[in-house]
């Protein structure tokens, strides 16, 4: 039994986490069922649609998608973190003036693609709506249709991009 | 009161009736929940954890049909984690079985249901033995170590086929494989053919396919011996109609039962029905006596949540020269799975298919026929505007090939046909019954936005380039704010009316608790506007509760877009008269006449002048901590409660007018759409934001049908696409940017005049794009496209491509 349980440290939202977790847990079952970290979804755990996106050393991956083992030592950010850090503040205010949520399940997911393009606009200008599209072509939104998404983003890059 | 319409500004101007002070009717304030779903901490059944809690997982037959013969569980008990593996057998001691029929659809039939297969699997996907482990991967260790002797039996998959003598019966004790059948035959068909100048005939196919939730469905089951009482978390539309279904399956009281829905990832119609596996996990939970947890995967919900829209239609129109519809005939075949869904039954999308073929048009000339027959694939039910996309489709694209033949504009021939915006009330051939419509009036809005001309001048010129383009069209009406005509007539406890109760907190406050439910929709929002209005204070003093049986009047819940329509009317009439209680106790402190006074913005105001005379904080101060100080025989009721159920009509029908603009590669078959437009009327608009976010959703979902979606079967009856990575969903890159505009017809059946919008987008889309589809290829001389989804492959073989 006992390879099947492995020790790991990580960095969860800024808190330093030493669990022992199964070989085969997936992170976002960590999240949710070791860390109760229930903002970070699972909508098909096979990397299709997105709902479990987290952000990982800076860069956005699939929990369903990595083991928790694999992030022995690795900095993740969840949907909590981002939130309680008012690192995502502009756009969680535009999705809710825009309404660019509905049942809210894709929401943490969207939010953290939406940032992963919006983080360096100033540099490199405001994304065409196409573009916006485009990268959030790994997120599915069943409610939406997309288009209040788009028109979320699209405000917020504006506002980055001219802004303070 | 009459029905006045007219097109609706960006922010309409107050309807008269509704014109209070400080209304919110009409505005888009932004949703209440909405602020905590985007920091995801929204509560979703699938995060809720409770002591004790296990988790079940459901062994399922691989077989499309086939005899169990033994199950062998040992190996499964001894594994780790493992509390019990229980068979259909054993389960079905716990719960019993129940039958999917209605009885106002006459004839319609269908067999025992049990939460599990007992003697015999119909569908691939069917549970069979449940393993309930302290995880849920423990579960499904175990269930790799159940061994079940299964007999394959022959699978019935072509409805084509399903009636022939020859076919095995899938349900021995029903003599056939016919679920129901309905037959329609109004006016005079045969002469109207005889005298139409150009027929179209053709066969139009409807794939399969469902609601792919982002949130599967959710359930913990939590039965607790010592209060002898059901607490059930559950993703789910109808809270009361499945309390009502655990309390009778599992032999209590309804009040033994209570039902409670937070947050939903969605529901589109998949999360109102009535599940075998999620019947076995509150089954479980009783027998087992501690909290049992059941997610889908995403692989179990496309076996297990109900398919949709699986229909193959034989369509025939009959127009003369001069554009005049004739006559429509039907011929609607489709199959429903081995056992009619409980408790809607899956009678219903062919008979709304019936009724709402050519309901746009005047047309007097109608016959119909509908099959609905059994089969061993998974069951099939109600899914978002439930027969609608199919109804227009088949309406639409018969329209719009009668007009490419006898060489009409598509709107002109809509023009000559539509009932007239003055012709109301009137009723469609099958019997629906319209109050009153705007067809004219949203053709032509939809005519100037989307700037159809200079659509169809762009449209030539790129043509000649070799740039295939197409404009589509589609009329539709929808059936809304349901009276007890859909499913109480019939026998079922799904109620229609729906219930608010509105209280004064200690502070002045307000607090909402309504039947209805949310699923993202923006019910709640809907709610507070309509209370903060109706009674008086700003909308942040209004907190809504729903979805909870202990907590909530008894309603429906969230289906059929009736949630702001009866609901809100509910909710709006609560407000009214709560202001009426709180007027009574603020005359009496104030010595005034209640009528003389009236609630603005949280204060007690003389009504003539304005003049703030109490507020509410303070009247709420000396109604619930000094009593004493009021005069004798006062006694403050600061609570009210008022239902709602449309009675004056059967249906609110809405109506509106879609339009799309697409690009058709001729050289791979794929399709890009470059626009969309809808024109809809939905009555009343309470949450203008929430109403289009609502049609542009429905739309995308209606794409979804058009171009992507399909569950693909083989001739055993295996799913071959259950995944996402096969099965495709509209995704943001592929769709296109959505213009909405609104006519505003308000209902005079209640004060409100709010009408359902949930479900135009998706009735809508699906035929619009058949048609600009359809006119993109015209000039190549393709045969037109009638076999949803349209597939790049299906478009290259029209062309004669492929």
């Amino acid at each position: 039994m006992s390879e099947r349980l492995i020790d790991i440290t990580l960095t969860v939202n800024g808190d330093s986490i030493s669990e022992r977790v199964e070989a085969r847990k997936t992170l976002v079952d960590f999240l949710r069922d070791d860390l109760a970290l229930t903002g970070t979804h699972i909508g098909c755990e096979h990397g299709f649609c997105g709902a479990c996106t987290v952000r990982l050393n800076g860069e956005i991956v699939r929990g369903c998608l990595m083991l928790a083992v694999q992030c022995d030592g690795a900095n993740v950010e969840t949907i909590e973190g981002l939130s309680d850090s008012g690192e995502l503040a502009d756009l969680q205010s535009a999705f809710e003036q825009r309404n660019a949520l509905q049942c809210g399940f894709c929401t943490p997911g969207v939010l953290a693609t939406a940032q992963d393009l919006l983080k360096s606009v100033r540099q490199s200008g405001v994304p065409s709506r196409e573009k916006i599209r485009e990268h959030l072509s790994g997120n599915y939104c069943r409610c939406t249709g997309y288009h209040a998404i788009v028109d979320a983003i699209e405000a917020v890059a504006k506002q980055r991009a001219g802004g303070a | 009161m009459g029905n006045e319409m007219r097109i609706a500004e960006d922010n309409p101007p107050l309807l008269s009736a509704l014109d209070r002070p400080n209304s919110y009717i009409g505005r888009s304030v932004p949703r209440p929940n909405i602020k905590r779903l985007a920091q995801g901490r929204g509560q979703y059944v699938s995060d809720v954890m409770l002591p004790r809690m296990a988790h079940v997982a459901f062994v399922r037959s691989p077989h499309a049909h086939a005899n169990i013969k033994k199950i062998e569980t040992a190996a499964a008990k001894k594994s780790p984690g493992v509390i019990a593996v229980v068979t259909g057998a054993e389960l079905a001691k716990v719960i019993t079985p129940w039958v999917g029929v209605l009885t106002h659809l006459k004839g319609l039939k269908s067999a025992p249901q049990y939460a599990m297969a007992v003697d015999r699997a119909c569908w691939q996907g069917e549970a069979v033995c449940a393993v309930v482990a302290r995880t849920r991967a423990e579960a499904e260790d175990a269930c790799e170590l159940v061994e079940v002797d299964y007999e394959p039996l022959p699978a019935v998959t072509d409805m084509e086929t399903a009636l022939e003598p020859a076919t095995p019966v899938i349900q021995p004790s029903l003599g056939d494989n016919l679920c129901f059948e309905r037959k329609l035959d109004v006016g005079e068909v045969d002469k109207a053919f005889a005298e139409s100048d150009a027929i179209v005939e053709t066969t139009f196919i409807f794939g399969r396919h469902t609601g792919v939730t982002n949130e599967a469905r959710s359930i913990v089951a939590d039965w607790n011996p010592g209060d002898e009482r059901m607490t059930v978390y559950q993703g789910t539309q109808a809270p009361h109609m499945m309390q009502n279904l655990f309390a009778k399956h599992l032999g209590l009281a309804e009040h033994q039962v209570r039902v409670i829905t937070k947050d939903v990832g969605g529901s589109f119609g998949i999360k109102v029905h009535c599940y075998a596996d999620e019947m076995a996990t509150v089954a479980l939970s009783k027998l087992l006596k501690r909290p049992v947890k059941f997610i889908a995967d995403r692989i179990e919900s496309f076996v297990t949540d109900i398919h949709a829209r699986d229909h193959r239609i034989k369509a025939k129109i009959g127009v003369k020269n001069d554009g005049t519809i004739m006559a429509f005939e039907i011929d609607d075949l489709t199959g429903i799975g081995p056992y009619s869904m409980y408790p809607r039954t899956s009678g219903i999308e062919a008979n709304q298919i019936v009724g709402l073929v050519g309901g746009s048009y005047k047309c007097p000339n109608y016959r119909a026929q509908a099959r609905v027959v059994f089969q061993n694939k998974n069951v099939m039910c109600q899914y978002r505007a439930v027969g609608h996309p199919i109804a227009t489709a088949v309406t639409e694209a018969l329209v719009e090939m009668a007009a490419a033949k006898i060489g009409m504009d598509p709107l002109e021939i809509r023009r000559r046909n539509l009932v007239p915006d003055d012709g109301y009330p009137c009723a469609a051939p099958s019997g629906l019954k319209f109050e009153q419509l705007s067809h004219h009036e949203s053709l032509a809005h939809l005519d100037a936005m989307m700037n159809y001309a200079g659509l169809r001048a762009e449209q030539k010129k790129l043509r000649e380039k070799g740039i295939y383009r197409g404009i589509g069209f589609a009329s539709f009406i929808e059936v809304t704010n349901p009276s007890a005509a859909f499913y109480g007539v019939g026998g079922a406890k799904i109620t229609s009316q729906d219930g608010a109760t509105v209280k004064l907190d200690a502070q002045g406050s307000i607090i909402v608790q309504s039947g209805v439910t949310e699923q993202g929709q923006g019910a709640e929002s809907v709610l507070a506007q309509v209370v903060a209005s109706s009674f008086g204070v700003s909308i942040d003093r209004v907190r809504v509760i729903t979805g909870d049986t202990d907590n909530t009047p008894y309603g429906g819940g969230t289906w059929a877009s009736r949630a702001a329509g009866i609901g809100g009317e509910a909710a709006w009439q609560a407000g009214k008269a709560l202001r009426g209680n709180v007027l009574a106790v603020a005359a009496s402190i104030l010595q005034a006449k209640p009528g003389d006074l009236d609630i603005r913005n949280g204060v007690v105001v003389d009504a003539a002048s304005g003049t703030e005379r109490l507020p509410l904080e303070e009247l709420a101060r000396i109604a619930y901590f000094r009593p004493d100080t009021l005069p004798a025989g006062i006694q403050p009721e600061l609570i009210a409660t008022r239902h709602y159920v449309p009675r004056q009509w059967p249906f609110a029908f809405t109506n509106g007018v879609q339009a799309s603009y697409l690009e058709v590669d001729v050289d791979t078959g794929f399709v890009k759409l470059l626009k969309h437009w809808c024109v809809e009327d939905c009555g009343t608009v309470i949450n203008p934001q929430l109403v289009d976010e609502q049609i542009r959703g429905g739309i995308v979902q209606g794409i979804g049908g058009a171009l992507f979606e399909h569950c693909r079967y083989d001739e055993r009856g295996q799913l071959l696409n259950g995944n996402m990575a096969d099965y495709l969903v509209p995704m943001a890159a592929e769709m296109p940017d959505i213009e909405i505009g609104h006519v505003v017809t308000p209902t005079a059946d209640s004060e409100l005049g709010a009408k359902g919008a949930g479900e135009a987008g998706t009735a809508g889309a699906p035929g619009c794009v058949m048609n600009a589809i359809n006119d993109a290829l015209r000039p190549l001389g393709a045969k037109p496209l009638t076999d949803m989804p349209f597939t790049p492959d299906k478009i290259l073989r029209a062309l004669g491509k492929v």
